[in-house]
C-alpha cells in the first residue's frame, strides 16, 4: 500500500518526522536524544518511543554532511535509560533526629523519577540524489541531497512516503543551508534475524560547526506540544540554548511526605507549571553534572564503556586507572548512605547537561541551538523529603521543635502549591495542615 | 541658554541614563530572569573597573576620575559575562578599563572597553561565556529595552551608528531568512532578543570608539552587522555580534584617516569652565583634522 500511506494525527518528532503506511495509527511519547559534542564532532544518539508497527516507521533528519557508513550505528537502548536514570530529578529522603539527643548520623535515599510519558508525534521524510544507501542493524538508510524541495518532496512521494503539507517549504530552507537528509526505514528481514522486537536507537556521527537540533521538520503537522529530552555529554562544561532562554527547574525544595508515592505524578506537574510560567518559550536545565560522580546517586554514573557506546570519543585509554564505578568513596560516612563514584581521567572527563524541552511551532520557530559553556556548576532537580522525629523525649530543643513543625508543615505545602500549581487547599487537607 | 556662557544651558550627562538604565536592566536579569550573576559577582566587577580607572587616571595623570564610563563597562559586564571564577570575573574588568588606557590609537581608545575585555578573556581563558539567549524573546521587555536604549542614544547625538548597525541587521537577517524561504517567525524571533538591542543601543552606540565622520560610522555600523551574520550564519559561532565588534573595531583609525570627521568627546562643562559647576554636559568637539589633529579637550578629557 505504498502509494496510499497516511499520517497519523497524533504522532509526532523532533527532528524529523515519521512515515506511516496505510492508516495505522502512530504513537509516540516523547523523544530522547544524547548530544555528544566536542569541538566541531557531534555524534547524536535518538531514541523515538515508536510504538507503532516496525514497518510503519520512517525517520528524516537533516545532516550537515553525507555520512559515511561507519558514521551510523544502532545504539543499545540500555545506554539512553541508563542516561535517563542517572540525570533524572530526584526525590531525596532525610529523617529528623531526636532533638534532645542531636547525633550528625542521618539516613538519604533517592528516588528516581523517569522522563515523563507524554507526547507523541508526526511525520515525513523525503529526498532526490541518493548520496548514499546502507542497512545498518534494522535499518534501510538513504542519505539523500536536493536541489529543491519539490524535486524532494516529488521523490519521496513516488517512493511511498507520504509528506504532510508545509513540509516542502521546510525542506526546502534546509537544502538552501547545504543540508542532506538521513533518511531511515525499518528493514524487516533483518530486524528478524537480529531478533528485536523493538526499535532500537540510531545514532549518527558528523563533523559540523552546527551545533543544533532541528526541530522544524517534526512540527510540521503536529498537533500540539512536543517534549524532548536532550542528554549533552561534553568535555568542558554545560550546555544551553543560545536562541532561547535556557533556565534551571526549580531544585532543592522541601516537599510533603506524601510525594514520595506521587513522584511521576509531581514531576509532571512541577514541569507544566514551570513551562506556563516561562510562556512555553523556555528550555529547562534538568541537570548538569560531571559525570565522574553524582550525589545522590539517582543511578551509578556510565561506565567508560556506555559513554563510548554514546560516542564520547576522549576518555583515557580503558587499561589505564580503575574502570568507573569500581571505586567507591564516601563522603562525610554517616551522612549519605549513597555511593559517589569517581571515574578515571578527571581532566578528559565528561560533563553532563540534561535538558528538556516542551515546543510548539508558535513559541519554538526556530531549531534548536546551542554552545558549550565554561560552567562546571553542579546542578540537579532535587526534591527534599524531611520525616518528622516522633519521640515522646522531653526537653527544651524538643519542645522547640515540636513547635516548628506546624509551621515547616505549611512552608512544604505552599511550596508544593507553587511549585506544581495544585490547589494549596487540597495539600493542605492531605497533609492534614490546618 | 546659559546666560553666563552662552552656551546651551547644561544638560544631565547622558550616561547617567545610561548608568540607571543597565542599572535596572542588572536588577531586572537578576530578579526577574534569574541571570547567573551573583550580587557578590557583582560587587567583584564593579569595585575593580573603578579601582582601575582611578589608577590608570592617575598614572595617565588625567585630570578628572571618570567614574560613569567606568561604571557603564562595569555594569555591561555584569550582564553579560558569565564564569565560574570570581578571579576572572575580576580580571576581565580590570582588563576591560585597562584596555581603554593601552590600546589606543591617536589619542582614541581602539575597542568599546566591556567588548574587548569579554572576548579578550574568552579567547585567552576560554573560562568565561556570554549566554545570548538569557534574555529571552518577550516582546515587551524588548520593548522596553529599545525605550531605554533609544533614550540614551538619542541624547548621546551618535545615534546614527545604531540607526545604521539596526538598519543593516535587521536587513540581512530578514533577507537571509527570506532568501531560505522560512517563515517570517523565524527572522522576527531572531531579532526579539534582548541581547542584540542591548547591544544595538549599549554596546555598538559608543561614540568614543566609533569613527569620527558619520560616513565613517555607517560604513563601521554595515561592516560589524555583516561580520554578524557571517559569524552567526555561515561559521556557526554563537556571540557573532561581539566578535565582529571586536574584529571591526581595528579599522576604526583607517576609516577615520579616509573619512575624518568631528571627534567626539565625553567632557563634563565643569572640567573646562568653572569647577564650582555641578552640571556636566557632552558635546562633539570640531577635529576638521581627523585623528591626526587634536584638540587639547581631548588630551585633557582622557580615556
Amino acid at each position: 500500500m505504498l502509494g496510499l500511506a497516511l499520517w497519523s494525527p497524533p504522532a509526532r518528532s523532533f527532528c524529523g518526522f515519521y512515515v506511516a503506511s496505510g492508516d495505522a495509527k502512530l504513537f509516540n511519547r516523547a523523544s530522547r536524544v544524547v548530544l555528544v559534542r566536542d569541538q566541531d564532532s557531534t555524534v547524536l544518539t535518538m531514541a523515538n518511543d515508536f510504538r507503532g508497527e516496525p514497518k510503519q516507521f520512517a525517520i528524516v533528519i537533516p545532516v550537515p554532511t553525507v555520512l559515511a557508513k561507519d558514521l551510523i550505528h544502532v545504539a543499545d537502548p540500555g545506554l539512553l535509560d541508563h542516561i535517563d536514570a542517572y540525570s533524572a530529578p530526584r526525590l531525596v529522603e532525610y529523617f529528623d533526629e531526636n532533638p534532645c539527643a542531636p547525633v550528625l548520623a542521618g539516613r538519604m535515599l533517592s528516588l528516581m523519577a523517569s522522563a515523563p510519558e507524554r507526547s507523541e508525534r508526526e511525520a515525513a521524510g523525503l529526498g532526490v540524489r541518493i548520496e548514499a544507501r546502507y542497512t545498518v542493524g534494522e535499518y534501510d538508510i538513504l542519505i539523500l541531497s536536493a536541489d529543491q524541495s519539490t524535486g524532494l518532496e516529488t521523490w519521496l512521494r513516488q517512493s511511498g512516503y507520504n509528506i504532510p503539507a508545509g513540509a516542502s517549504r521546510v525542506l526546502g530552507s534546509y537544502i538552501k543551508q547545504g543540508l542532506k537528509f538521513f533518511v531511515a526505514k525499518v528493514n524487516l528481514k533483518e530486524q528478524q534475524k537480529l531478533g528485536f522486537s523493538y526499535l532500537r536507537p540510531i545514532q549518527i556521527a558528523y563533523e559540523s560547526p552546527r551545533f543544533m537540533l532541528p526541530i522544524r521538520l517534526g512540527m510540521v503537522n503536529a498537533d500540539g506540544p512536543q517534549e524532548l529530552f536532550i542528554y549533552a555529554l561534553t568535555r568542558k562544561g554545560r550546555v544551553e540554548a543560545t536562541n532561547y532562554r535556557t533556565v534551571k527547574l526549580p531544585s532543592d525544595a522541601e516537599v510533603p511526605l506524601f510525594v514520595k508515592d506521587e513522584f511521576a505524578d509531581f514531576y509532571r506537574a512541577l514541569f507544566d507549571e514551570q513551562v506556563r510560567k516561562e510562556s512555553m518559550q523556555s528550555v529547562f536545565t534538568e541537570y548538569a553534572w560531571d559525570m565522574s560522580w553524582c550525589d545522590p546517586c539517582a543511578s551509578p554514573p556510565l561506565s567508560s564503556d556506555e559513554l563510548r557506546g554514546l560516542g564520547v570519543s576522549w576518555l583515557e585509554d580503558p587499561g589505564r586507572g580503575t574502570a568507573p564505578g569500581s571505586r567507591f568513596l564516601k563522603i562525610s560516612p554517616g551522612r549519605r548512605s549513597m555511593p559517589i563514584r569517581i571515574a578515571p581521567g578527571g581532566a578528559g572527563g565528561v560533563f553532563i547537561t540534561r535538558l528538556h524541552v516542551r515546543y510548539d511551532g508558535p513559541h519554538f520557530p526556530e531549531d534548536l541551538v546551542f554552545q558549550e559553556t565554561a560552567d562546571r556548576a553542579s546542578f540537579q532537580g532535587r526534591y527534599i523529603l524531611r520525616h518528622e522525629w516522633k519521640g515522646a523525649d522531653q526537653c527544651r530543643a524538643a519542645d522547640a521543635y515540636r513547635s516548628g513543625l506546624a509551621e515547616r508543615r505549611a512552608a512544604q505545602a505552599r511550596t508544593l502549591a507553587t511549585l506544581t500549581g495544585w490547589d494549596l487547599e487540597e495539600i493542605r487537607r492531605r497533609m492534614a495542615v490546618k | 541658554m546659559d546666560p553666563r556662557t552662552d552656551r546651551p544651558r547644561p544638560r544631565l550627562d547622558p550616561r547617567l541614563y545610561q548608568i540607571a538604565a543597565l542599572s535596572g536592566l542588572l536588577v531586572y536579569g537578576i530578579t526577574g530572569l534569574h541571570f547567573e550573576v551573583q550580587p557578590l559577582q557583582a560587587a567583584v566587577i564593579l569595585t575593580p573597573v573603578l579601582l582601575t580607572q582611578f589608577v590608570c587616571s592617575r598614572a595617565w595623570r588625567l585630570p578628572a576620575f571618570d567614574r560613569k564610563s567606568a561604571l557603564i563597562s562595569g555594569l555591561s559586564l555584569c550582564l553579560l559575562l558569565r564564569t565560574n571564577h570570581l578571579g576572572l570575573a575580576f580580571l576581565t574588568a580590570v582588563l576591560t578599563v585597562a584596555s581603554k588606557f593601552l590600546i589606543r590609537w591617536n589619542g582614541k581608545h581602539v575597542f568599546n572597553p566591556t567588548n574587548f575585555g569579554i572576548v579578550a578573556m574568552m579567547v585567552v581563558t576560554g573560562q568565561v561565556w556570554v549566554s545570548p539567549g538569557q534574555w529571552g524573546s518577550v516582546a515587551f521587555f524588548a520593548f522596553l529595552m529599545a525605550c531605554l536604549g533609544g533614550l540614551v542614544v538619542n541624547r548621546a547625538s551618535r545615534s546614527d551608528v545604531t540607526y545604521a548597525f539596526l538598519g543593516s541587521y535587521v536587513g540581512i537577517v530578514l533577507g537571509y531568512a527570506l532568501w531560505l524561504g522560512q517563515p517570517i517567525a523565524i527572522p522576527l524571533h531572531r531579532l526579539e532578543n534582548g541581547a542584540l538591542l542591548l547591544f544595538t543601543f549599549f554596546m555598538i552606540s559608543d561614540p568614543r570608539t566609533t569613527p569620527s565622520s558619520r560616513a565613517g560610522r555607517i560604513l563601521f555600523a554595515a561592516l560589524v552587522a555583516a561580520g554578524a551574520a557571517f559569524v552567526q550564519f555561515r561559521l556557526f559561532r554563537t556571540n557573532g555580534l561581539l566578535w565582529s565588534l571586536a574584529l571591526a573595531s581595528p579599522l576604526v583609525p583607517l576609516i577615520d584617516r579616509l573619512l575624518p570627521g568631528e571627534r567626539h568627546e565625553w567632557r563634563r562643562t565643569s572640567s573646562s569652565r568653572s569647577t564650582q559647576s555641578t552640571g556636566g554636559e557632552y558635546e562633539t568637539i570640531a577635529d576638521p583634522g581627523g585623528a591626526r589633529a587634536r584638540p587639547r579637550a581631548v588630551v585633557a578629557a582622557g580615556p
